[in-house]
């Protein structure tokens, strides 16, 4: 509670308590007047006076003026009749605050504890100094500067470990519970929590560069870009207030006139004037008004609190009607880094040929050669490797131990004459031969991640229409990839400017309210990104390319994420619906209650009050996404 | 230009009378209000000085929601 919540709630409750004692006063006429008016006074005066200053700057149409009237006008129909019925009046403007007071307070805490999720923001930046540490603003630390990260600390900007080994939680960052082993000479982004060990890490970027502050800026800016849902009740409720006003002046003359004219009855003055200031407690559209954007805020904090950061309110808004998600292969469903799969027609032992294999590819840095060398498994000896002869667009020549070793494609052994068998499995294909003799093949193929098959099955589940992949593969690779995830439609063999052609292709064919998603891991499909009605990039943390052209981005590289993205949008949007539908049809109901004289005042705050509280509650609801 | 100036209000529906008065303003190209955030972004036409505009900005929201505060 900040001061001015702190003086409100006093003024709520001295105004709840005068109220009370003043209902066993028995006083009546001109006193009583004067004594109803300390509590109404006490908790309406600043709405008094904002309706003034409203006057005066021509904003007649604003809630405190409508309250103003609303309850002035009843107390001077309580005078005017003789009744004493203050009780309604100063109870109108007690709950109308006790509404405006909850939703301060409310508005307060989701603020905070959406802040709270993305507690990552780093405070200050350990430099050594004359071998002693000083703790200075994040800001302040150049490119390049050596700065210590003592265990239980932020990493507070990117860069690369020096000195140390440690384990990193990234949870802040990746909504992964699992911690992460850094040691010297790895990458470490900011925003990790140091666990264990005290790391030297030298900046390889500037505070504002780092990802702890790209992530915070999308994240605090996020709910700047509005969704429909916000443009449509911010039209509302231009539109609401005035209508109700003008409904309530109409219904405080037209009915009274007609009885006069037309049923030559009494003309009843009371009874209308009365219906239409219950309009006017009505006419306030804040339950809606407030609702709407703090789902949204709520649903965009819960998300980044999974690791899922959404750039935009309207992102979040079409992402829930995703019905077709089209796929990249490589670094999306697959992890891009090829292992050996299988070696075949081997005479000489699995392991010395992998081991000819890594040798003779050892000078290589090709991520073929390297998946050789992790097969491998030991240290290179490369004493043991003379001779290396590279042949463009084949493979290596080497004499390892001795021996000529010949590691490469198909068009490496036709060239040295040497028969081959095929292999019938997909993948990359090192024929081996060795003093001239085949010694067999190895296979390597890019391995799929864990989770694909179950985020193609979860994605399903979700109601996702079609699942399309893309990929610059070969197409028997595609197929038997696409064949093993239960993907519905393979597209290979692409270049990256085709991949752009395909999605349009794709958005055109779909009709207009299903929504297109694109999955990719950012690097080099960034104009696709762009082009899809949502662009999801993910294992993103650190590339700044997939973070600006993504409208959602999923912080690790978990294909299951993009499931529970959608879910979380539909929980949201779900909400949102709620609401509007909620509000604005309690709304009505009492307006047509309050003109048919049977809803009074008292039920007309209670409605609006208790609509905007339900409301408030059921927004928050949105922050809750870690079960879904 | 774009820029980003923190803000205080009460209500949101105040909020986006803010919104409205500050894109009305002469020399504001698009103004969004984030009541969640209390931040208000504001997209100068171009040649336009900020602070100048920012100024009348100002003083029109101050108009439509008396109780409301953009910190220069």
């Amino acid at each position: 509670m900040n001061k001015k919540q702190r003086i409100m709630l006093a003024r709520i409750l001295a105004a709840a308590l005068l109220l009370v004692v003043l209902n066993f006063i028995p006083a009546a006429g001109w006193p009583r007047f004067v004594l109803y008016l300390a509590p109404y006074l006490i908790i309406g005066y600043d709405i008094l006076l904002k309706a003034l200053k409203g006057i005066k700057n021509r904003q007649v149409f604003d809630e405190n003026f409508l309250m103003a009237v609303a309850t002035v006008g009843a107390i001077a129909l309580a005078l005017y009749e003789g009744s004493g019925d203050f009780t309604e009046a100063v109870a109108v403007m007690l709950f109308y605050q006790v509404g405006e007071w909850f939703q301060s307070y409310a508005v307060g805490k989701s603020r905070r504890n959406i802040s709270d999720l993305m507690d990552i923001r780093p405070d200050y930046a350990n430099v050594e100094r004359d071998g002693k540490l000083e703790q200075v603003d994040p800001d302040e630390v150049a490119v390049g500067t050596v700065i210590v990260v003592q265990p239980g600390e932020k990493v507070p900007i990117d860069g690369v470990v020096e000195e140390g080994a440690s384990t990193l939680n990234t949870a802040a960052l990746t909504g992964e519970s699992l911690p992460r082993d850094v040691k010297a000479g790895d990458e470490i982004v900011s925003g990790c929590i140091n666990m264990t060990g005290v790391l030297k890490i030298r900046t390889t970027k500037e505070f504002g560069e780092s990802t702890v502050s790209k992530i915070l800026d999308l994240v605090e800016n996020a709910s700047s870009r509005k969704s429909k849902s916000e443009d449509f009740i911010s039209r509302f409720a231009r539109v609401y207030t005035p209508a109700v006003c003008i409904a309530a002046l109409a219904l405080a003359i037209l009915p009274p006139v007609a009885r006069m004219l037309i049923l030559g009855l009494p003309a009843g003055w009371e009874t209308w004037i009365y219906r239409a200031l219950t309009f006017l407690v009505i006419s306030c559209p804040c339950a809606l008004v407030i609702s709407i954007p703090l789902s949204f805020f709520a649903g965009i904090g819960g998300a980044s609190k999974e690791g899922v950061l959404v750039k935009g309110s309207n992102y979040l808004e079409t992402l829930s009607q995703t019905k077709i998600v089209v796929f990249d292969k490589t670094g999306t469903l697959t992890k891009g880094v090829f292992e050996v799969d299988g070696i075949h027609h081997s005479d000489i032992g699995e392991e010395q040929l992998v081991e000819y294999a890594a040798l003779a590819e050892c000078a290589s840095s090709h991520p073929i050669s390297k998946s050789l060398q992790r097969a491998y498994g030991k240290e290179i000896d490369r004493s043991r490797v003379t001779g290396i002869r590279e042949i463009s667009g084949g493979g290596v020549i080497a004499k390892v131990d001795g021996k000529e070793v010949a590691a490469g494609n198909d068009k490496l052994m036709d060239q040295l004459g040497v028969q081959y068998i095929s292999c019938h499995s997909v993948g990359t294909i090192i024929h081996m031969a060795i003093d001239g003799r085949y010694a067999g093949h190895i296979v390597i193929s890019d391995v799929l991640k864990p989770h694909s098959m179950q985020a193609i099955q979860a994605l399903k589940a979700t109601g996702v229409r079609k699942t399309v992949m893309l990929t610059g593969d070969a197409e028997k690779v595609a197929c038997q990839v696409a064949g093993a995830l239960g993907i519905d439609q393979v597209y290979s063999e692409l270049l990256p400017a085709d991949k752009v052609e395909k999605v349009e292709e794709l958005l055109r064919e779909k009709p207009e309210k299903a929504k297109l998603a694109f999955v990719g891991d950012g690097i080099n499909d960034a104009p696709v990104l762009r082009r899809a009605d949502i662009g999801i990039a993910m294992g993103a943390m650190g590339s700044d390319a997939a973070i600006e052209a993504a409208d959602v981005v999923l912080m690790d590289d978990d294909p299951l994420k993009i499931a529970k993205a959608i879910k979380i949008s539909r929980k949201c949007l779900g909400i949102v619906y709620q609401n509007i539908v909620f509000a604005i049809g309690i709304k009505l109901i009492c307006l047509v209650l309050g003109a048919l004289g049977i809803a009074n005042m008292w039920l007309a705050i209670f409605a609006d009050v208790g609509v905007m509280i339900l409301a408030v509650l059921n927004a928050i609801r949105a922050l809750f996404v870690k079960n879904l | 230009m774009k820029k980003t100036y923190r803000i205080d209000v009460d209500c949101a529906n105040c909020a986006n009378k803010m919104e409205e008065a500050a894109r009305k303003t002469e020399g504001v190209k698009a103004a969004t209000v984030n009541f969640m955030t209390l931040k208000m972004i504001v997209e100068f036409q171009e040649g336009q000085d900020p602070k100048a505009v920012m100024e009348q900005v100002r003083k029109n929201c101050k108009k439509v929601e008396d109780d409301c505060e953009i910190f220069l």
